[in-house]
């Protein structure tokens, strides 16, 4: 469970002073639902799923996460949660197995569980061909499930996805995807950020449109057709988008 | 639970560390090969040639002296010098190095030396030039002994002993045993050696786990894990702290070595060249057991000011652009303690690196200012904590850790 109480992040910059990255947005995301932040670049998204994974703190407002607080209890979030986006990369002088035995070893799994989760999670993944091969040596695919393991290790209750399939060919995205869908089957609690509208329409179970750092729209996909009278979703995002957009913060 | 993470994250990065070429470079090989190379090759090849040129007969052209063939028979009976016939152009020779000096006898030269005349013989050497320098002396030591024979000649004269100009003789002594000697030449370059490879170990891992960290898009990752910022700089700074430590370790070991090596040679031998009495550096383990006792809190104050600096940095270049100067800015007084006549004092025994520097020098002649050494351990075990403090605070800033 996923719920978000008037978050803020400011931050200060040089040139443009005070930002407003994310600007009070209060949503709630269920177990065994797909919450879908639906953003261009710069709307806020990272930042949001960034203060969710408690890797920044807000400024103001607040998240309870697995019922932790995120400000009061950061650390206890992140045992509960599982976090992987593009960013979040691997160590390259490590193999995949020591990657994820890694990370296993901080969530504070013990020795005989750890084996025990990592053979059970590189049988599933099919990872075993690879586990002992450095991750600087891995493709790009098997990169992908390193990852997945590395955020599975722990049996998270909710996994936050910030943009997962950005720049990866189709075969991979389309891994990750599955993964995603799995997830919700498994009852944990998803949140996915992303500006691919197809995305959003073949997995998400309620959509939250962002930009300027404001959640402006949120609903079924069902529910946003109806109210924008439109059905296609890029149309949609447009309608809700365009008289808040402004260039600038894309860049 | 704490410590259990701090031993994981030093056990991920340790093992990183040594699957990293670069780190292994700076860590182990440089010291191992920096000490061997530099005492034994540097220091034996500097006295190598320096007998060379001694046992070299240099060319000396002599000018003038056709009317005093006693001081030109003199010169060339000497057998350390081989007197050339005169060519107009000597000076160029003496630059070319053809010749090693001229020596110009004064027209009635000895004819005035009968009349009690003052005269002077100049000697042209090629100043800054090792064999110049080393032939004008031999030539001056001959024309000395001659003047010395002129004088009792004359003192002989006048029936006067000859001992009338010595009356008393003066004579210096050296009482400080061979390690002290050799500590007071050498001590300087000892400490000033193991605080700069205490830096240089542990330079490249600081900026791998930090700035490289951020560049190869793993900071996120680790950060998205349970662990505590506190827990995750503490397993990176021991092990840039065990990096700078080992390097040092192995830096005093490897010279400790690299002078019984020395001492092993003949070349060194006191008794058959005297100019190596300043090599015969006998270092003993407790001084080198209190070298690195020294190093250990100034390897902490590195390591975490390396940390906090490369952690400032977005990329391992931009890293290596802040840690450059911040090399000069160790080496600057690191040197100051080997300037001679620079002696610990309570002030300087305040200013890190500097005390450290001037208290390795003491060390290794085997004295030991037990208050110096207090001062000095206690005010860099301050600094160290102060910057290791700074490391913990620059890794809890979002601003530092997300610098784009």
């Amino acid at each position: 469970m996923i719920e978000t109480r008037g978050l803020t992040k400011l931050f200060k910059d040089k040139k443009r002073g005070e930002i407003r990255a994310v600007d009070g947005v209060s949503f709630t995301c269920s177990p065994g639902q797909i919450y879908g932040l639906l953003g261009a670049n710069g709307a806020g998204k990272t930042t949001t799923l960034r203060m969710l994974a408690t890797i920044l703190e807000p400024t103001d407002g607040t998240a309870i996460v697995c019922g932790y607080d995120v400000v009061e209890a950061p650390q206890k979030v992140r045992a509960n949660v599982g976090f992987l986006s593009t960013a979040t990369a691997l160590y390259p002088r490590l193999s995949s197995q020591e990657m994820v035995e890694y990370f296993g070893r901080l969530n504070g799994i013990e020795e005989a569980e750890l084996k025990k989760r990592v053979d059970e999670i590189f049988t599933r993944l099919d990872m075993n061909s690879f586990r002992d091969r450095r991750c600087d040596k891995l493709s790009t695919g098997m990169k992908q499930k390193t990852s997945i393991a590395r955020t599975l290790i722990h049996d998270p209750q909710v996994m936050i996805f910030d943009e997962p399939t950005l720049g990866l060919d189709i075969m991979t995205a389309r891994t990750i995807l599955e993964f995603i869908r799995e997830c919700r089957q498994r009852g944990k609690t998803v949140i996915f950020s992303t500006h691919v509208m197809s995305e959003v329409e073949k997995l998400c179970d309620v959509i939250g449109i962002i930009q300027s750092g404001k959640l402006l729209a949120e609903g079924s996909l069902a529910a946003l057709r109806e109210k924008y009278k439109e059905q296609d979703l890029e149309e949609i995002f447009v309608k809700v988008v365009a008289p808040h957009y402004k260039p600038e913060e894309a860049a | 639970m704490p410590l259990q993470n701090i031993g994981t994250v030093y056990g991920k990065e340790l093992t990183e560390a040594l699957r990293d070429r670069r780190t292994l470079i700076s860590t182990l090989l440089v010291p191992l090969l920096l000490f061997p190379l530099m005492s034994v090759g540097f220091f034996g090849l500097a006295l190598t040639l320096e007998k060379k040129a001694e046992e070299e007969i240099p060319k000396v052209m002599l000018l003038g002296g056709a009317d005093s063939p006693q001081v030109v028979g003199e010169l060339r009976a000497s057998k350390k010098i081989e007197v050339v016939p005169a060519t107009p152009d000597w000076k160029d020779k003496i630059i070319n190095k053809e010749i090693r000096a001229a020596i110009a006898i004064p027209d009635g030269f000895e004819a005035s030396l009968a009349q009690q005349n003052p005269q002077t013989i100049e000697i042209y050497k090629y100043r800054g030039e090792l064999k110049s320098s080393i032939s004008a002396d031999t030539v001056e030591t001959n024309l000395k002994a001659y003047r010395d024979k002129v004088i009792e000649s004359r003192l002989d004269a006048n029936h006067v002993p000859a001992s009338v100009l010595k009356p008393f003789l003066i004579k210096q002594e050296n009482v400080a045993p061979p390690e002290k000697v050799g500590g007071a030449a050498f001590g300087g370059i000892i400490g000033y050696m193991v605080i700069l490879l205490c830096l240089t170990g542990g330079m490249y891992p600081a900026m791998d786990l930090t700035a490289g960290e951020k560049e190869r898009g793993t900071m996120e990752t680790i950060l998205s894990s349970p662990i505590s910022r506190l827990d995750l700089v503490l397993g990176k700074f021991f092990l840039v702290l065990t990096a700078s430590l080992v390097t040092a370790a192995l830096s005093v070991l490897s010279m400790g070595v690299s002078f019984w090596g020395i001492q092993q040679l003949k070349a060194f031998d006191v008794t058959n060249n005297p100019d190596a009495a300043a090599m015969q550096l006998q270092i003993k383990l407790p001084a080198v057991l209190s070298v690195f006792l020294m190093a250990l809190p100034l390897a902490v104050l590195f390591s975490a000011g390396l940390i906090t600096i490369s952690l400032f940095a977005k990329s391992y270049k931009e890293a290596q652009s802040y840690v450059t100067p911040l090399m000069i800015l160790v080496i600057i007084p690191a040197v100051a303690a080997m300037l001679p006549g620079v002696e610990l004092t309570a002030k300087l025994a305040l200013i890190p690196i500097l005390n450290v520097s001037l208290l390795c020098k003491e060390l290794v002649t085997g004295t030991y200012h037990w208050n110096f050494i207090v001062l000095i351990f206690l005010s860099t075990c301050v600094y160290a904590a102060a910057a290791l403090f700074l490391a913990v605070k620059m890794f809890q800033r979002e601003d530092v850790l997300f610098r784009s």
